[in-house]
C-alpha cells in the first residue's frame, strides 16, 4: 500500500516537538481575559446553611462571584456520551448539598489571577457538615445517601439513589449456577483494583468568549466538541447553534477529557459578563475535582473440567462511581461485556452487579473503560485457576478462547436472539507467538537470579471493541479545492494518539494522492461534520470508515465530472490512477486541471464527497501479554524487566503510532499494577494530588517492552484495521501479578503433584506494592 | 518589580510581579513553548536553559535570572528540528505537551554526556514526565540522534 501499514510521522509531530503554540492556553491570548476560579468543598459530605458573598464581589477586579443560588438549577450529566446519555442527570453546575471534597461550592471570575484568590478566600461558607459514605462496600443501603433527592436518567439503568446505588445491570447466558454446581473443579476469588489517575500533561482547560455575532465560543481541551456543546446548549438554555467550539491541539485526555468538567464554569461568566473568561485547572485540581478510574470489587467464580474446559464464569462487580456517576453505567457494562466473550467455549456466563456511590472524586472514563478492570480479575482468576489444575496457562487459554465465526450473546451488537459473530481474531497466534518471545517454555513460572533474586513470569489476554456498535457514527466531508488539494475535516478529536495522520492516511490511500495533498480540518465545530468524539477506541475504525466513504465518494464524483467535461456518452469509462483521469480514447486530465475547471466558470462544480459511518458490530482488537517481572525478596521491589504485548489490531494502518500506542499503553498499565493509586484519608480527602505523592512512572521505572504485531483483516473495518488505543492497557497488571506470584512462591506450578500440597500466594489488589510482597512473603513464611 | 536579562540572545527588560516565577513570565511574554504540568518542580514540561543548563523555570524565581542567558526551544529551531525528525520517526511524540522541556533536556544532555549509556540518558531525563509515549520510543530517537552527531 501507498501509505498505509507504513510508519507514517504524524502530521503535526513536527511542529508540536519545536513547541509551536497549539494548545488552548497559547491560542486563547486575550489581554482581557478574566480569571475564573472556584471555590471548593473542604468536606467529604456537607449542606451550605448560608454563604455570604459580599466581600468578595466588592473586592477589586471582581466581576462576577456565582453561588448555588445564581446558576441554573439544571440537573445533567457531564459524561460525553452519545444523546441519550446512559449516565444519570444527578448533577447540578452549583448545588447546595457538596458530595466531596472539590466539589463546587462558588465560581469567581476577576480581572488577574491575584484578585481571583483573594475573592475566593473572602467567600464565607456555613457548612452543615454530614457523615460521609466512603467505603463502597458499605455504601449499599447505607443509612447516609449521597443523593437523597431522585435521580433523572433517560432509560432504565437500575439507578437507586435511595440505596446509593448509581447503576446496576445483569446479563447471563446459559445456566450459571448449574454449571458450576456440576464443574469438578471451581475457583472463587475477588479482585480489587483501585481508582487511577488519567495525569495528562495538560490538565483540563477552556476559554470562552463571545464571538462578533454574540454567540457563546468556547475553546476547550476536549475529546468530545460536540457532547460539550450538546452539554452547555442544556445546562444554559440556549440553542446549540449559539454555541461555537473550537477544539486545539489537547495535551493528552486518556478518556478524562471525555467529561465536560470545566467548560461549564467559564461559559457561564461569559454569560453573565459578557467577557472572556478563561479556566484553567491546577493539578490538585486535575486530580481532585475531575474524574478517576472506577475502583471495583469483582468476585470472579469459574467452573472447569478436569481437562481445562470452562464450563462456568460468573463475574460479580460492585463499582465505586464516587459522587457521581459520569460513566458509571457504561463502565460497568464494559466490565462484562470485554471479558466474557474471551472465553466463548465456557458453556455459561453471567456478569452482575452495581455501581455505588460514595463521598468520594468521581468515577469516570478512563483508557480501558471497565475492561481493564475485567481483564485484572478474570485473567487473574484464570492464572490461579490453571494452578489448581496443574495446568500451563498458555494452553489453558487456547482450549477456551473465542476464534473467528464463533458467536456470543455479550459480543458487543448483539440483539435479542441474535448474538454478534467475531469476525476477525489472531488471539491465538498471539498467544503462541508471545510464549516463543518470552522463552516461556524454559522459564515460567520462574528463575532463580541468585538468593533475593527470583524472576517470575505470567501472562494475560484481553479484548477491547472498536466504537460503540448501533450507536456512535461518525462523519467525514472531503472538499477538493480550486488546486487540486483536499481538505479533509472531521471531529475525530485527536488528543496525541494520531487520529488526524492515520484518517488522513485511509483518504489519500484511496485517492491516491501524497499525504500532503490532504489538509486536515479538525478545529472549529461550525466546519466539521459530526462525530461523538475521540472515545471507546473509535478513530481509526469508525472515522476511518467515515473517511474510506467520503474518498470513495470523491473519487466517483471525480470520474463523473470528467465524463461530463468530455460529453461522455453515458456508460463510458473514466479510469483514475495517481492524480490522472483516462479516457477510453487516450484522453487524460489532472486532478489539478479537473478542480482549477470545476471552481471556474467552465465547470461550475465544486466537489465535496460525504462519508458515514456507525458499526454494526464492535470488533475486538486483542492483545497477548506477557511479563517477566524481576522481584527482590528482601525488599519486596518488583521490576518489569520484560513485558512483550502481541497484538491483533486488524491491519496495522501506521506502524510507529500503532507500536507507541502499545508501549504507552503497556506503561499505564504497569503503572496500574504495580504504582499508581488515587488514595482518599478517613475524612474522604484526596491524599494522591501531586506528582510528588501519585506515583507516576517515570522513565526510570520502564525498562524492555517488545511490541510484535499478528495482523488480522478484519472485513468491516477499513482496510481491515480495528482499534489500538484503549485494548493496550489491559494486560500488564493481571500478568504482573502473576509473574509476582510465580516468583515469590517455592512451589512450582507446573509440577503437578505440588498442587494442593503447598500455600501459595497470589496478589489480588492493586497496586502491587512493595510492602504487599513483603507482607505477603512474611506472612506465608509465618504459617510455615 | 523589573529587571534586564538575555532571552534567546536577545537583551530584554522584564515587568513581574513579586514572587513570581519564570515560567510564568515567560508565557506571559510571548514564549508560549514554555508549557507547564505540575507548577511545583516534579514533571520537567518547564524546563528552560539558564546559562546554558536545563532549569525547572516554574520553580525559578524571575528575580533571580537578572543578567543571565535564558534560551527556550524557540531559539533552538534547527537542532530541535533535527532531533524532532527522530521522534516522529518513532511516532514518539504524541499529545506532545510534554516535547518542549523535554527536547530542551535531550539538546543539553547533547552538550554534556559523550557517548551516554541508556542508563546515564535514562537518569538525565529521569525528571521529565511523559504519560503518552511509554518512554521507549523517546529512547530510541535520542540513542539513533546522539549517534548520527
Ligand atoms: S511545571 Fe515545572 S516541573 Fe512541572
Ligand atoms: S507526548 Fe503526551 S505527555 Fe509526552
Amino acid at each position: 500500500m501507498r501509505h498505509l501499514q507504513q510508519a507514517v510521522a504524524k502530521i503535526d509531530g513536527l511542529a508540536l516537538v519545536k513547541g509551536v503554540p497549539a494548545y488552548t492556553s497559547d491560542l486563547d491570548l486575550n489581554n482581557n481575559v478574566l480569571v475564573v476560579k472556584l471555590l471548593r468543598s473542604p468536606h467529604a459530605s456537607a449542606l451550605i446553611r448560608s454563604i455570604d458573598v459580599a466581600a468578595a464581589r466588592a473586592l477589586p477586579g471582581v466581576e462576577c462571584v456565582l453561588t448555588h443560588e445564581d446558576v441554573p438549577q439544571t440537573a445533567f450529566t457531564l459524561a460525553g456520551q452519545s444523546y441519550p446519555e446512559p449516565s444519570p442527570y444527578d448533577r447540578r453546575v452549583l448545588d447546595r448539598r457538596l458530595r466531596y471534597v472539590g466539589d463546587e461550592v462558588a465560581i469567581v471570575a476577576a480581572v488577574d489571577e491575584a484578585s481571583a484568590t483573594r475573592a475566593l478566600a473572602l467567600i464565607r461558607v456555613d457548612y452543615q457538615v454530614l457523615t460521609p459514605v466512603l467505603d463502597p462496600a458499605s455504601a449499599l443501603d447505607n443509612a447516609e445517601l449521597v443523593h437523597p433527592e431522585s435521580v433523572h436518567t433517560n432509560f432504565e439503568i437500575g439507578c437507586d439513589p435511595s440505596r446509593n446505588i448509581a447503576a446496576a445491570h445483569a446479563v447471563e447466558q446459559g445456566d450459571v449456577e448449574a454449571e458450576l454446581a456440576a464443574s469438578p473443579v471451581v475457583l472463587e476469588q475477588t479482585y480489587h483494583t483501585q481508582a487511577q489517575a488519567h495525569c495528562m500533561m495538560e490538565t483540563y482547560r477552556a476559554t470562552t468568549s463571545l464571538d462578533v455575532h454574540g454567540r457563546l465560543q468556547v475553546m476547550t481541551s476536549t475529546q468530545v466538541p460536540y457532547h460539550v456543546r450538546r452539554h452547555l446548549s442544556r445546562i444554559l438554555d440556549i440553542p446549540r447553534n449559539r454555541i461555537k467550539v473550537l477544539k486545539p491541539r489537547v495535551g493528552g485526555g486518556f478518556g478524562g477529557k471525555q467529561t465536560a468538567s470545566v467548560e461549564i464554569f467559564p461559559a457561564l461568566v461569559t454569560m453573565k459578563t459578557g467577557k472572556p473568561a478563561r479556566l484553567v485547572y491546577s493539578r490538585p485540581e486535575a486530580f481532585s475535582s475531575t474524574t478517576t478510574r472506577h475502583a471495583m470489587a469483582l468476585t470472579v467464580r469459574l467452573g472447569a473440567d478436569r481437562d481445562g474446559s470452562l464450563r462456568a464464569i460468573d463475574i460479580h462487580c460492585l463499582s465505586d462511581t464516587g459522587a457521581y456517576g459520569e460513566h458509571a453505567p457504561t463502565v460497568f457494562w464494559v466490565v462484562g461485556q470485554k471479558t466474557l466473550p474471551l472465553y466463548a467455549r465456557a458453556r455459561a456466563c453471567r456478569y452482575h452487579g452495581h455501581a455505588v456511590y460514595t463521598n468520594k472524586t468521581p468515577g469516570g472514563a478512563l483508557r480501558g473503560y471497565g475492561a481493564t478492570q475485567g481483564t485484572f480479575a478474570l485473567e487473574s482468576a484464570l492464572n490461579e485457576l490453571a494452578d489448581q489444575l496443574g495446568m500451563d496457562p498458555a494452553e489453558l487459554r487456547l482450549k477456551n478462547l473465542i476464534t473467528p465465526g464463533d458467536s456470543h450473546p455479550v459480543l458487543s451488537g448483539s440483539l435479542p436472539g441474535e448474538p454478534a459473530r467475531l469476525a476477525s481474531s489472531t488471539l491465538d497466534r498471539c498467544i503462541t507467538r508471545g510464549c516463543e518471545l518470552i522463552g516461556w517454555e524454559e522459564h515460567y513460572p520462574r528463575v532463580q537470579l541468585s538468593d533475593t533474586r527470583v524472576r517470575g513470569y505470567g501472562m494475560a489476554v484481553t479484548m477491547q471493541g472498536s466504537g460503540i456498535a448501533r450507536i456512535d457514527t461518525a462523519s467525514v466531508l472531503l472538499k477538493l479545492n480550486e488546486d487540486g488539494f483536499f481538505t479533509l475535516s472531521h471531529s475525530a478529536s485527536d488528543m496525541g494518539q494520531g487520529s488526524d495522520t492515520v484518517i488522513n492516511q485511509v483518504a489519500a490511500e484511496v485517492l491516491e494522492v501524497e499525504l500532503e495533498q490532504i489538509v486536515s480540518s479538525s478545529f472549529d465545530l461550525d466546519t466539521l461534520p459530526y462525530d461523538p468524539g475521540a472515545y471507546a477506541s473509535s478513530g481509526a475504525y469508525v472515522t476511518g470508515n467515515a473517511a474510506l466513504r467520503a474518498a470513495e465518494d470523491m473519487k466517483a464524483q471525480m470520474r463523473a465530472a470528467v465524463a461530463r467535461l468530455w460529453s461522455l456518452a453515458d456508460g463510458a469509462r473514466v479510469d483514475y490512477a495517481d492524480g490522472i483521469f483516462s479516457g477510453e480514447d487516450g484522453q487524460t486530465m489532472s486532478l489539478a486541471e479537473l478542480a482549477q475547471t470545476l471552481c471556474s466558470f467552465e465547470g461550475m462544480d465544486q466537489l465535496v464527497g460525504k462519508g458515514t459511518f456507525g458499526g454494526e458490530t464492535s470488533p475486538p482488537p486483542f492483545i497477548a501479554g506477557f511479563a517477566e517481572v524481576e522481584v527482590d525478596l528482601e525488599t519486596g521491589e518488583c521490576v518489569v524487566s520484560d513485558y512483550v504485548a502481541v497484538v491483533d489490531c486488524g491491519t496495522v494502518l501506521n506502524r510507529n503510532l500503532a507500536r507507541i500506542q502499545v508501549e504507552g499503553g503497556v506503561v499505564m498499565g504497569i503503572g496500574l499494577g504495580l504504582y499508581e493509586e488515587v488514595r482518599h484519608n478517613s475524612k474522604g480527602r484526596l491524599m494522591t494530588d501531586s506528582f510528588m505523592e501519585y506515583n507516576l512512572p517515570s522513565r526510570l521505572d520502564i525498562h524492555d517492552i517488545r511490541v510484535v504485531f499478528e495482523e488480522s483483516v478484519e472485513p468491516t473495518g477499513p482496510f481491515g484495521a480495528k482499534s489500538i488505543g484503549e485494548v493496550v492497557c489491559n494486560t500488564p497488571a493481571p500478568a504482573i501479578a502473576q509473574a509476582i506470584a510465580n516468583a515469590v512462591n517455592a512451589v512450582n506450578a507446573v509440577n503437578v503433584a505440588d498442587v494442593g500440597n503447598l500455600p501459595r500466594l497470589y496478589f489480588r489488589e492493586l497496586p502491587i506494592t512493595p510492602e504487599k510482597v513483603l507482607l505477603a512473603t512474611l506472612g506465608a513464611d509465618a504459617a510455615d | 518589580m523589573e529587571l534586564e536579562t538575555t532571552i534567546n540572545g536577545r537583551r530584554v527588560s522584564l515587568t513581574f510581579a513579586n514572587g513570581e516565577f519564570l515560567a510564568e513570565t515567560l508565557r506571559r511574554y510571548g514564549y508560549l513553548s514554555v508549557k507547564r504540568g505540575c507548577n511545583t518542580g516534579s514533571c520537567g514540561l518547564c524546563t528552560v536553559w539558564l546559562d546554558q543548563r536545563p532549569v525547572l523555570s516554574c520553580a525559578t524565581l524571575t528575580a533571580r535570572v537578572a543578567e543571565h542567558q535564558i534560551t527556550t526551544i524557540e531559539a533552538l529551531q534547527e537542532e530541535a528540528e533535527a532531533f524532532g525528525r527522530y521522534m516522529v520517526a518513532q511516532g514518539a511524540e504524541q499529545c506532545g505537551f510534554c516535547s518542549p522541556g523535554f527536547v530542551m533536556t535531550v539538546l543539553a544532555m547533547k552538550r554534556e554526556l559523550s557517548n551516554p549509556t541508556p542508563e546515564e540518558i535514562s537518569h538525565y531525563l529521569a525528571g521529565n514526565l511523559c504519560r503518552c509515549s511509554g518512554y521507549k520510543g523517546q529512547m530510541r530517537a535520542i540513542q539513533e540522534f546522539m549517534e548520527v552527531e
